[in-house]
């Protein structure tokens, strides 16, 4: 059973009733794109006295939340509804960003500092002749962007192909994906990697012939990355409300049982997780031209813990919940650098103990039971949801 | 040129038969000898360079003592003298500028300027002399070990007029290690001038066993130039037996660096040994632990800074109660309302390493603190020229091994050992026994934290400590858990070691990131085809 068949298959599977988790879909879709629509219209056409004006660094940096929102997505699936916390996907991440990199230097040109015009400047600085075979046709638009989304499948196959099918599960196999995203933080820091060592891949000028620097190029990426934001997060609702996420919802609240019926378990987490790294990788090959560096921080574990705070504070197992979580997460984070730097690492601290402590479904859980505290009051109705949370 | 040279020996042998003769008539009472040493040093302020190699020689007869760091000085350019009282001090370059300080006592003397101090000079013929002087006095040191480094640096650059020096020195000698340094140096002088042949093997034969650098370069010569055949093939067999023997040491150098690198990786994962392994519960704030307590030994070292030789011993126990109470703390706080959750444990002991991080970065400075190492944990243990090990690794090795094995006797001796194994057997059934499983997991999580802290102390002799210490381990040593065996504190030692060993030995083939990152991947596969781990535990408990 492949996903595509899944997602086909999935208009004659009637919806159950009890989670009814698409209901939410259309009207969260229509926001997206309102509000996105709203936010280019007001930097495109408004003049810069307006007080609605919004401006082109507010729109790049919404771009920017608009890609962890898709990476929080990315490690909901695969965490929030199969189990699997993955302290890793900072890797699929760097790694869809680095190939998205590799095609924006290629781009440069002759305009870099030494200006040669095939090699980017780290490796006339490191004095290399030819480009590495791996740079090979970076310079087209389509390959980078294949390969943003092949690289991160491939790692997350394989990786998944040998943990899952060795029945690694629960707390070994986050440390195994810590481990992974270590050792690549490791690797890219070296010079002879080829990728720009310590300092990664910055300097970008253009993309497809557009000028990264210009208003309307960051306008059209912040609307790409919300369509595709949108996309993404249509493709995945369906999949969780398929037959295929059925089963792997109940992979989640009980391996052993949902093997012993006869499913494949292995095989849905391998597909679930290489889903989920190719949703990392476009999201990496997104983020990088709007911020415009690519650097090996972003493998560092910490960055990868951090995601799965987004989805615990927005409410995992619940879509919606992972974006939300990324988005105001990563605002507070932006003001609260600015104001206080010192107290950040105190308040995303206190986050992880208070949200697991007191908030296991996070913000979406907490407004469910106000929800269900107005409506009626049948506290009852809840508990598969509770037990899934667990482990 | 050659007759030039004799003819200034010639000249510098009459001057100092007349200074000789001079002093000596000084030299009768020992009030007058005291007089006799300053105007000695006060003459070699203004003696001419040509007179300066006899005076300098009349200063070594007559006071041994004194004459060794003043011909140091001299020989570095660095001894000048106060112009208006002819009184001999040190100059010493800090940065760009000069400071001058005195002799022996090395105070500093401020008010003195560039115009007021003039420096001793020297030329080729004084430095030469030096040299073989400064030789000489360090051979006749009464300190045996200074004995031997003077004999080390010599053998590098062996002067024929020493010979007669050393030929001296070896009738005298009675340190073992000195004796053999100074028959080192004979068989070279030998090698070098011997005509005999026969002379020359004797001495090729019993200079192979030796693995100084400057036996080695000496037989390479006399294996490529000697003009007899036995020779050179004695010579070239000698080398061999020397190369043999260099490869064997540089392998035992490896091990113990692989060691080092074991204990320490032991004493990481040691305490998430006992989290993790007894309690399953995954504390990612195991590495901060390590850092409280590097922290904790730069707190003690702040607060006695005049015992810094004692500082370990109270550091060790105070890191273990600061590491352990904050363990303990946790565990009440956030661990046991998770219980049954590892994976939000995990995320909760990740946000305690975060503020903890943060706050260490608040309360102390985001630099790195420096931890002094006392002094009798400096220097190495030298076995021969190649082989040398650090005291500090050595005595880290040795504290692993302890920590080790009283943890060991503590979980199966102790009734707090036994409680621990059972509740972490079957918490249910140790429950119904009447066991204080709460008790049992504040205690166990305390234990494992306090030696993550005792952990600290010993890293803060190896690396810098910063509020990143921690972060550095934490990796590190959830690898070493899981590849020895969860549960399995045996599994942990041999696990430590041998990736300890196995990283050393990749190092020099591969570069240091490389082995690290392959080492990371190994365990990656591994843990993939074998998911407990090297020795899995067997029966009920697995479960």
């Amino acid at each position: 059973m492949t996903l595509i068949n899944t997602l086909f298959g999935q208009g004659k599977n009637k919806l159950d009733s009890r989670q009814q988790p698409g209901q939410k879909t259309l009207p969260f879709v229509a926001i997206l794109v309102i509000s996105t629509l709203l936010a280019c219209g007001a930097n495109l056409l408004l003049p810069e006295s307006s007080a609605l004006y919004v401006s082109t660094h507010t729109i790049t940096l919404l771009g920017k939340y608009l890609c962890y929102a898709m990476l929080a997505l990315a490690v909901d699936i695969i965490w929030g509804y199969c189990g699997i916390l993955s302290l890793g996907h900072g890797a699929f991440f760097a790694l869809g960003g680095y190939a998205m990199g590799m095609y924006l230097m290629r781009q440069i040109g002759d305009r870099g500092v030494y200006g040669d015009p095939v090699l980017p400047d780290f490796m006339v600085f490191l004095d290399w002749k030819t480009l590495p075979w791996f740079w090979q046709g970076m310079d087209q638009f389509w390959f980078a962007i294949l390969m943003a989304v092949v690289i991160p499948g491939l790692l997350a196959f394989i990786f998944g192909w040998l943990a899952f099918r060795s029945r690694v599960t629960g707390v070994y196999l986050s440390i195994m994906t810590q481990a992974l995203t270590y050792a690549l933080l490791l690797a890219f820091f070296r010079n002879e990697m080829g990728f720009g060592g310590n300092n990664g891949l910055t300097d970008f000028k253009e993309i497809l012939g557009f000028d990264l620097q210009a208003d309307s190029t960051r306008v059209s990426l912040f609307a790409i990355t919300a369509f595709l934001l949108a996309v993404i997060f249509i493709i995945s609702q369906y999949l969780m409300n398929s037959r295929m996420g059925k089963v792997i919802l109940a992979i989640r609240d009980g391996e052993s049982r949902a093997r012993f019926i006869g499913y494949r378990t292995e095989r849905y987490k391998v597909w679930l997780f290489v889903y989920s790294a190719i949703i990392a990788g476009i999201a990496g090959a997104l983020y990088v031209p709007q911020v415009g560096i690519i650097n090996p921080g972003e493998f560092s574990p910490i960055n990868s813990i951090e995601i799965v705070i987004w989805v615990a504070v927005g409410g995992r197992g619940t879509l919606i919940g992972a974006i939300i979580g990324a988005l105001i997460i990563n605002y507070a984070k932006t003001r609260f650098t600015a104001l206080f730097p010192e107290a950040w690492l105190f308040a995303l601290g206190g986050l992880f103990v208070l949200v697991t402590l007191y908030l296991p479904k996070g913000l979406m859980g907490l407004w469910e039971t106000i929800q269900a505290k107005i409506n009626k009051p049948v506290p009852e109705a809840k508990d598969e949801m509770k037990t899934g949370v667990s482990s | 040129m050659k007759q030039f040279q004799n003819l200034i020996y010639g000249l510098i042998a009459c001057f100092s038969f007349a200074f000789f003769s001079v002093y000596a008539v000084a030299n009768d009472s020992q009030s007058a000898k005291a007089k006799s040493d300053t105007e000695l040093l006060v003459a070699l302020t203004q003696v001419k360079l040509k007179q300066m190699n006899p005076l300098l020689d009349q200063i070594k007869s007559s006071q041994a003592q004194t004459a060794l760091p003043i011909f140091k000085t001299l020989l570095e350019g660095r001894l000048y003298y106060v112009r208006s009282g002819k009184h001999l001090i040190q100059m010493q370059k800090i940065g760009k500028e000069k400071h001058y300080f005195e002799l022996e006592s090395a105070t500093a003397l401020p008010h003195l300027t560039k115009k007021l101090v003039k420096k001793v000079k020297l030329n080729n013929s004084v430095r030469r002399y030096l040299r073989s002087a400064i030789a000489e006095l360090e051979l006749s040191h009464p300190d045996a070990k200074i004995r031997a480094a003077a004999l080390q640096s010599l053998l590098s650059n062996l002067e024929t007029n020493l010979q007669v020096t050393i030929e001296k020195r070896r009738a005298l000698e009675t340190d073992n290690k000195v004796i053999d340094l100074l028959d080192v140096a004979l068989n070279l002088y030998q090698l070098k001038q011997s005509e005999s042949a026969a002379l020359q093997i004797k001495a090729i034969e019993q200079l192979a066993s030796r693995l100084e650098i400057p036996v080695k370069n000496q037989l390479t010569t006399v294996a490529e130039t000697s003009p007899d055949p036995a020779v050179k093939q004695a010579a070239f067999d000698a080398l061999k037996e020397i190369e043999h023997s260099t490869n064997r040491y540089e392998l035992v150098d490896q091990l113990f660096f692989g060691l080092s690198l074991g204990s320490v990786l032991l004493l990481a994962s040691i305490g998430l040994a006992i989290t993790f392994g007894v309690m399953g519960v995954i504390n990612m704030a195991h590495g901060e632990m390590i850092m409280l307590g590097a922290y904790t030994t730069y707190v003690v070292q702040l607060l006695m800074p005049n015992h810094i030789d004692y500082s370990l011993w109270v550091a060790i126990p105070a890191a273990f109660m600061v590491s352990g109470l904050m363990g303990v703390i946790i565990e009440r706080g956030v661990i046991r309302h998770l219980h049954g959750r590892p994976l939000e444990t995990l995320l909760a002991t990740f946000g305690i390493s975060l503020i903890l991080q943060q706050l260490v970065r608040s309360v102390f400075s985001p630099l790195n603190r420096q931890v002094f190492s006392p002094s009798w944990m400096t220097g190495s243990l030298e076995i021969n020229p190649i082989l040398s090990l650090t005291l500090n690794r050595l005595y880290i090795l040795a504290f692993a091994l302890i920590v080790f094995f009283a943890l060991l006797t503590l979980l199966r001796k102790t009734s707090l050992g036994l409680n621990v194994r059972a509740v972490s057997q079957n918490r249910n059934m140790a429950k119904a026994m009447g066991v204080k499983t709460g008790w049992v997991d504040a205690m166990t999580f305390g234990l494992g934290s306090g030696i993550a802290g005792i952990a600290g102390v010993a890293l803060s002799q190896l690396t810098n400590v910063g509020p990143n210490l921690g972060q550095a381990y934490i990796i590190d040593s959830f690898m070493v858990v899981v590849f020895g065996g969860v549960g399995n504190l045996f599994g942990t030692l041999v696990a430590a070691f041998s990736l300890g060993i196995a990283t050393k030995f990749l190092e020099p083939v591969t570069g240091a990131v490389l082995a690290a990152i392959i080492v990371l991947v190994f365990i990656i596969l591994f843990i993939q085809k074998r998911p407990k781990g090297l020795f899995p535990q067997k029966g009920r408990a697995a479960e």
